[in-house]
């Protein structure tokens, strides 16, 4: 790599996207440096129970891919980082009765924090990312934030955390393609990840059991407790609230002549309220702690698509602002399962307008 | 290399070239003289001349006899030859080491403790990282069967009184074993002077080639082979000896020794010219390590408030190859044992830096790490405060 050329960071993690991603920026004439965070061991003491990140597999293969596109890596140590501002959050939240979404907070306060920090403390002009979306600038110097081109790949709403700041200094090279081809991409460069499966599952999860976590991490905060139905007749027992969710109906051990699911919880009383479907309709909710990509809420109501989990469909709303960082949703038509602890994430088009995390209701 | 093209190689403790010599020396035995020196025929002969031509070079420089030497595969299985070997041939059921050791030590007197109930005592060091050798006397038992305590410290190069702590432990009846995987190519290693049982060297600490070791074990020292098979170096190492290394390791030990004096002088020269130089010019940092009884071409240091394993990231992406001294897992922070055994608060120990010089370090080379060095660690320390 020549001395003059633009120097960019890439958070690498062995997987293909992040690998094809380091790959599309060296074939650009980028100097290019490969990062792979370490951000949570759980060790039993014999080398056993991995997390599925930054396992030593993972790690191997992100360094071969590093040699083979000829470029540095190195592993940084965020595990400190990480546990005060990622993982003692995600418990807390499910202490508190809400089903929280972890990857937000990592890359509010992981990714596009101490790792944006790493790369600007190493001379980069850009920190680049394997995600799915896309970043525009428009005529008057504002960053905008766009889903990724492959629609079922889409990973904006996890990053509606983004602020203009970061925006300006981060890369998403894999947003511009479809997975497929970035799988491609990937075998045409010869990275032997080409074809390596994905997990959905939360990185710092082994096999994804979030409960057997939380028994592990956070003792007491599953305890057993009456589940109760909206006129507090007493229906059965919970094995402990953080082991449900809003609009589950299966595991809850009930028999009544008609479907019973969640629609909410006493987190005081440590009890579960279920109700019939109809009850479980809603048409409205608040965000907080919203972030507008923008820099600065919009003047007032604005229609939009709203999308209340990672994986959920838009659903047509009105988002109207509360201050800076509150944010009133009121959906066309009542939805099933909007949980709390979950972002809601607003849309017009292809441009992600921020989002919040979605507050408690009032039972 | 990203940045200017420079690559700098300042960890010769890390490991060394292999001298061209060296190279020369062992190509024959890997082709045309490839006989098992096990075997009866003319080629098995031919290869069993090489070995037993290089236990005598290694015995002439350990001033030993060529059967006092046995050839192993590194460093560490010779240290854990010594440990396992003569702990376990022995009634005595007590063994006596430094918490500066390398964890080919450390780690096998932990499982001799841990699993075969040997009694286990870690004598302090001082705050450079050195061993009282009245600190050992006070430790050792009547059933102490081994005292095990390295010749020069890997991270911070501090040189043991060998020889007075040897003569401590045979005052009780107990065997002493050293670790010189460091030492050797810089420090003399005549047995008979320090007066050790047992003496762990590696060769690709000295210009030759990784993968073969030796251990010097007095005669009458009797030993349960660690790896048992075939009646390979008599009886105390089975498997096929491995001719070329073996070879390798002769010739480079051969090389080192004669070239000694002059190889040294220049060392202490470059590492003393480091060491000046990031006093002058790297505000909170101390060398650790004794300031005299040290190896000549290491300069270690602590620095306040510094990631190690950040430092030497940055450091890579100038070029420059140095280590933290220790013999961490990749991007794990945790702080140095030997720093914190040196009394070193957690602030300091993270932050290690060793550089150590070789045959082909320059005074340019020096200057070089010295300019980049006082940015690189500001940069990490602005970092770790953000």
């Amino acid at each position: 790599m020549g001395t003059g050329s633009t120097r960019v960071v890439v958070a690498m993690s062995g997987g293909v996207d992040s690998s094809a991603a380091a790959g599309l920026l060296v074939e650009r004439g980028y100097d290019v440096i490969g990062l792979m965070m370490r951000l949570w061991t759980e060790d039993d003491g014999c080398g056993g129970r991995h997390n599925r990140c930054c396992t030593p597999d993972q790690m191997a293969d992100a360094r071969r891919v590093a040699d083979r596109l000829g470029i540095p890596f190195y592993v940084v140590d965020m595990r400190a980082t990480f546990k005060a501002s990622v993982v003692d959050p995600f418990i807390d939240a499910y202490a508190a009765g809400l089903t929280p979404n972890p990857c937000l907070n990592c890359n509010r306060h992981i990714r596009f924090g101490a790792l944006l920090k790493q790369a600007q403390a190493m001379d980069a002009a850009y920190l680049a990312t394997g995600h799915y979306a896309r970043i525009r600038q428009s005529e008057d110097g504002a960053y905008q934030l766009l889903k990724g081109l492959d629609p079922a790949k889409d990973q904006s709403y996890v990053l509606s955390v983004m602020t203009q700041r970061q925006l300006a200094q981060v890369l998403f090279p894999a947003g511009d393609y479809t997975k497929e081809h970035i799988r491609q991409i990937a075998a045409d460069l010869g990275l032997h990840i080409a074809r390596k499966p994905e997990s959905q599952d939360l990185c710092f999860l082994a096999d994804g059991d979030y409960r057997g976590f939380l028994a592990r991490h956070a003792p007491g905060s599953a305890t057993p407790g009456p589940i109760v139905n909206t006129q507090g007749e007493r229906l059965g027992t919970h094995t402990g609230l953080p082991h449900y969710t809003v609009g589950q109906r299966k595991g809850l051990g009930l028999s009544a002549p008609t479907p019973l699911y969640v629609v909410g919880a006493d987190v005081a009383a440590n009890t579960l309220i279920v109700g019939a479907r109809d009850v479980l309709g809603r048409d409205a909710l608040v965000a907080r702690h919203v972030n507008w990509v923008a820099g600065a809420p919009p003047d007032g109501p604005v229609r939009a698509g709203v999308k209340i989990r990672y994986r959920a469909r838009e659903t047509a709303a009105t988002v109207t602002p509360d201050g800076a960082t509150t944010a009133r949703v009121k959906f066309d038509a009542p939805l099933r399962d909007i949980t709390p602890g979950q972002a809601a994430v607003f849309y017009q088009g292809d441009v992600c307008l921020g989002g919040g995390v979605i507050a408690r209701q009032p039972a | 290399m990203a940045g200017n093209g420079q690559s700098i190689y300042m960890d010769y403790a890390a490991t060394t070239p292999v001298d061209p010599r060296v190279v020369e020396a062992m190509m024959p035995y890997f082709t045309e003289r490839f006989g098992n020196p096990s075997s009866i025929h003319t080629f098995g002969r031919e290869a069993s001349r090489a070995v037993q031509a290089a236990r005598e070079t290694v015995a002439g420089i350990l001033n030993c006899k060529p059967g006092e030497i046995v050839f192993t595969s590194c460093g560490t299985e010779s240290d854990n030859l010594a440990l396992r070997g003569a702990t376990l041939e022995n009634g005595r059921r007590h063994i006596v080491t430094s918490p500066v050791e390398h964890h080919a030590v450390s780690r096998t007197a932990e499982i001799l403790h841990a699993h075969l109930g040997y009694g286990l005592t870690v004598v302090p060091v001082d705050a450079y990282g050195m061993v009282d050798p009245a600190d050992v006397a006070d430790a050792l038992r009547d059933d102490t069967a081994l005292v095990s305590i390295m010749y020069a410290n890997n991270e911070v190069g501090t040189i043991q009184p060998i020889a007075e702590i040897a003569a401590v432990a045979h005052a009780r009846g107990a065997r002493f074993h050293t670790d010189a995987v460091q030492a050797a190519g810089q420090l003399p290693l005549d047995v008979a002077a320090l007066g050790v049982d047992m003496l762990a060297i590696s060769a690709h600490k000295f210009y030759g080639p990784k993968g073969v070791g030796a251990l010097y074990v007095r005669e009458g020292v009797r030993l349960v082979p660690s790896q048992s098979g075939g009646g390979q170096e008599g009886g105390r190492r089975g498997g096929t000896t491995n001719v070329a290394l073996i070879v390798g390791l002769a010739k480079a030990l051969e090389i080192a020794y004669a070239e000694r004096e002059a190889h040294v002088a220049r060392y202490r020269q470059l590492r003393d010219r480091l060491i000046e130089g990031v006093r002058a010019r790297v505000p909170d940092a101390q060398l650790t390590g004794h300031p005299e009884q040290r190896l000549p071409n290491s300069a270690s240091f602590a620095l306040r408030g510094v990631d190690g394993n950040a430092l030497l990231m940055h450091l890579d992406l100038k070029g420059i190859a140095a280590s933290s001294g220790s013999a961490c897992l990749v991007g794990t922070p945790e702080p140095s044992e030997v720093l914190m055994a040196m009394g070193l608060p957690p602030a300091w120990a993270l932050g290690g830096l060793r550089l150590t010089v070789g045959r082909h370090t320059t005074d340019a080379e020096v200057d070089a790490v010295l300019d980049v060095l006082s940015d690189a660690v500001a940069r990490v320390r602005a970092l770790a405060a953000a």
